[in-house]
């Protein structure tokens, strides 16, 4: 049984997205605590990719920051053996496809078993193609994550029935950033999706205030935050990670129970 | 059961966000209609023909011919067609089929900016709004091409991430389509990215080997030993082979960018330098670090500095049908060089690449022996850049 599991079980989860190396390693443990001493339920761990083509200009710029200070896949998986030392909620890797398939699939995705990673984030990586590294997945216990989005109709049932771990729901067309309205009729995708699978569904993309935690949490199994966490690291650097504590748990407080 | 569609060996698929996968499936359907609807080849042949120019030249260099005293060489004078380069023969059947579709807005991604100003261009023709996105870098070593794109009625946005050149170009195209889906078409400018794009692209491109074949086999009575033509993502590489591939003893050769040479880290040699990979939509070889970061690319050339090559490439590759050489920056800048001075024709530099390499291998053939180039555009928009690179500073 997936851990993920286990992030669903305290009323709706937060999910905090971080990307490893931003600014550095260092400020990427303290701040991976700091959401989770703040209430996050999940984290997502962001590998870097050079040309991460779903992001918005405020994770392009987390990506290209981590990587100008050198991080690397195998920096990232030593830094997740110490940090699983503080930190025991669910973590999953969200990065790009190339990043996994370049590493030797079977050897990034065995590795991520070893070190306690329980799930599998790839933007990029449809419905379609999820073969390239599903059975490997299947094989080292790691969820493959899968993603709906606004634009999926006639596709979310067929998604949803083999979801693994819990299902990415898109809020909004275009890429990762903070929205101001998110006017997707999501309710009524929550519904397919609820008719076809037990897997929980949290909601990301464009979420950054208490009230939109509220309303995606009142909609779905929990929500996602990403660019608002990663403006904080941007803004405040190696003192981010107070201010991430404060800002999850006000979240967290909002988010229906 | 395999999902994955579009599949060329190991190579192609559909690696793209879920909020593109209904985009590209209705495309795909459209086009398979299309390809079969008597109305829209005409449409499109007529296009070509009346507004395009086509079919373009193949024209016997007589001259390059006795001065390099081998195989007798041909050019496919994609150059002559209308907005200057090969480009248009795949915008004119994207754009028909984007209006098909009832699409109103096409956004395309540019390199050298040939692209820009064919997709400028139809939907200047079509009454389309057009966005075009172009690396900043680009925008400095190609102003003239922004201009002509602004000039025709579409927006032109430098791209400033990452290289700023053309796969940010490409990157960012995909962020705008996946926030706009239902009016806008992607007008992609080569035989790369997810299906059906590779597939649509080459069958828009294949009328450059089937016009060669018809017009070689009426003024030589028989087929090429070799067609030559330069690789970036490799859509008129693909146009020149495309009807050849059957023919086994045509040589089927691609020439990528070198750069400064495939021994230093300023080179867009995919197939010489890249290893297999997943972006921008496929799978394929790309230019990449040991984690799979997307290699900072470089070449003389905007149209080939790419860090991948198409799909449909990678698999010619592996099954050894075609062969890809590497030309460097140099070969190529005397090569461009070489055809003005000789034919009187001035390639772009991309071609130039082609020309470079048909330049080492018809000494060393028999005089029976033909060679057809394709010259996939005119050099004009290259010369200033030629002019700064021999140390002459021209302002264009």
């Amino acid at each position: 049984m997936s851990k993920i599991k286990n992030a669903f079980e305290n009323g709706k989860a937060f999910i905090a997205f971080i990307t490893c190396g931003d600014p550095d390693l260092e400020t990427t443990k303290e701040a991976v605590i700091a959401a989770v001493k703040g209430g996050a339920d999940l984290i997502e761990l962001g590998i870097p990719f050079s040309d991460p083509t779903a992001e918005g200009p405020v994770i392009q710029g987390a990506n290209l920051r981590a990587l100008n200070g050198g991080v690397t896949t195998d920096k990232i998986f030593d830094f997740v053996v110490d940090l699983r030392k503080s930190v025991s909620v669910p973590m999953v890797f969200m990065t790009y496809a190339n990043v996994v398939y370049s590493y030797g699939s079977e050897d990034f995705i065995k590795r991520c078993n070893e070190i306690g990673m329980d799930g599998l984030i790839l933007p990029d990586l449809p419905f379609e193609e999820k073969e390239e590294f599903e059975d490997i997945c299947t094989k080292y216990d790691v969820d493959l994550v899968s993603l709906i989005a606004p634009t999926s109709a006639g596709r979310i049932a067929m998604i949803a029935k083999e979801a693994k771990g819990f299902i990415y729901l898109v809020s909004s067309l275009g890429v990762t950033g903070t929205r101001t309205n998110i006017t997707t009729d999501l309710d009524s995708i929550v519904n397919v999706i609820r008719e076809n699978t037990d897997v929980p569904c949290a909601i990301g993309f464009g979420i950054s205030t208490p009230e939109q935690a509220a309303k995606m949490s009142s909609i779905s199994d929990g929500a996602i935050v990403g660019s608002a966490i990663i403006k904080l690291l941007e803004k405040y650097g190696k003192e981010a990670p107070n201010h991430i504590r404060e800002y999850v748990s006000s979240m967290k407080t909002a988010m229906v129970r | 059961m395999s999902n994955s569609k579009g599949r060329f060996g190991v190579h192609g698929g559909q690696y793209i966000p879920e909020t593109l996968m209904n985009a590209v499936i209705e495309l795909e359907e459209a086009y398979n209609h299309y390809k079969k609807d008597p109305e829209f080849n005409r449409e499109l042949t007529e296009l070509l023909n009346e507004y395009a120019g086509r079919p373009s030249r193949l024209y016997y260099a007589e001259k390059m011919t006795k001065d390099l005293g081998g195989a007798k060489i041909y050019l496919k004078r994609e150059d002559l067609n209308h907005t200057g380069a090969h480009k248009i023969n795949n915008v004119l059947g994207q754009a028909l089929l984007a209006k098909k579709m009832g699409k109103t807005r096409l956004i395309a991604e540019t390199g050298a900016g040939q692209h820009g100003v064919a997709t400028a261009t139809a939907a200047a023709l079509m009454g389309m709004e057009c966005v075009v996105f172009m690396g900043e870098e680009d925008t400095k070593r190609q102003a003239l091409n922004v201009y002509k794109m602004r000039l025709l009625g579409a927006e032109v946005i430098p791209v400033t991430t990452g290289t700023a050149t053309l796969k940010d170009a490409v990157s960012e195209a995909m962020r705008e389509w996946t926030s706009r889906i239902d009016d806008t078409h992607y007008c992609l400018g080569s035989v790369m990215g997810p299906h059906p794009f590779p597939t649509i692209v080459r069958d828009f491109q294949a009328v450059i080997s089937k016009e060669i074949k018809e017009q070689m086999l009426e003024k030589e009575g028989r087929l090429p030993d070799a067609v030559i033509a330069c690789v970036g993502g490799g859509s008129n590489a693909i146009g020149t082979f495309y009807n050849f591939i059957e023919d086994k003893d045509v040589q089927l050769i691609g020439c990528e960018a070198a750069g400064r040479g495939i021994d230093t880290f300023e080179t867009a040699a995919t197939i010489n330098t890249g290893r297999l990979g997943i972006f921008h939509g496929m799978k394929s070889y790309f230019c990449q670090d040991k984690y799979g970061q997307i290699a900072p690319v470089y070449s003389i050339s905007a149209g080939l500095d790419y860090p991948g090559i198409g799909p449909e490439h990678a698999y010619l590759h592996d099954i050894h049908r075609a062969e890809y050489v590497a030309i460097t920056d140099d070969e190529a800048v005397n090569a461009f060089e070489y055809l003005s001075r000789t034919e009187g024709i001035i390639p772009a530099i991309e071609s130039s690449h082609a020309l470079a390499h048909a330049m080492k291998i018809a000494p060393t053939m028999d005089k029976d022996k033909i060679i057809v180039v394709t010259i996939s555009g005119r050099g004009d928009k290259d010369c200033a850049a030629i002019a700064r690179y021999r140390g002459e500073d021209i302002n264009e």
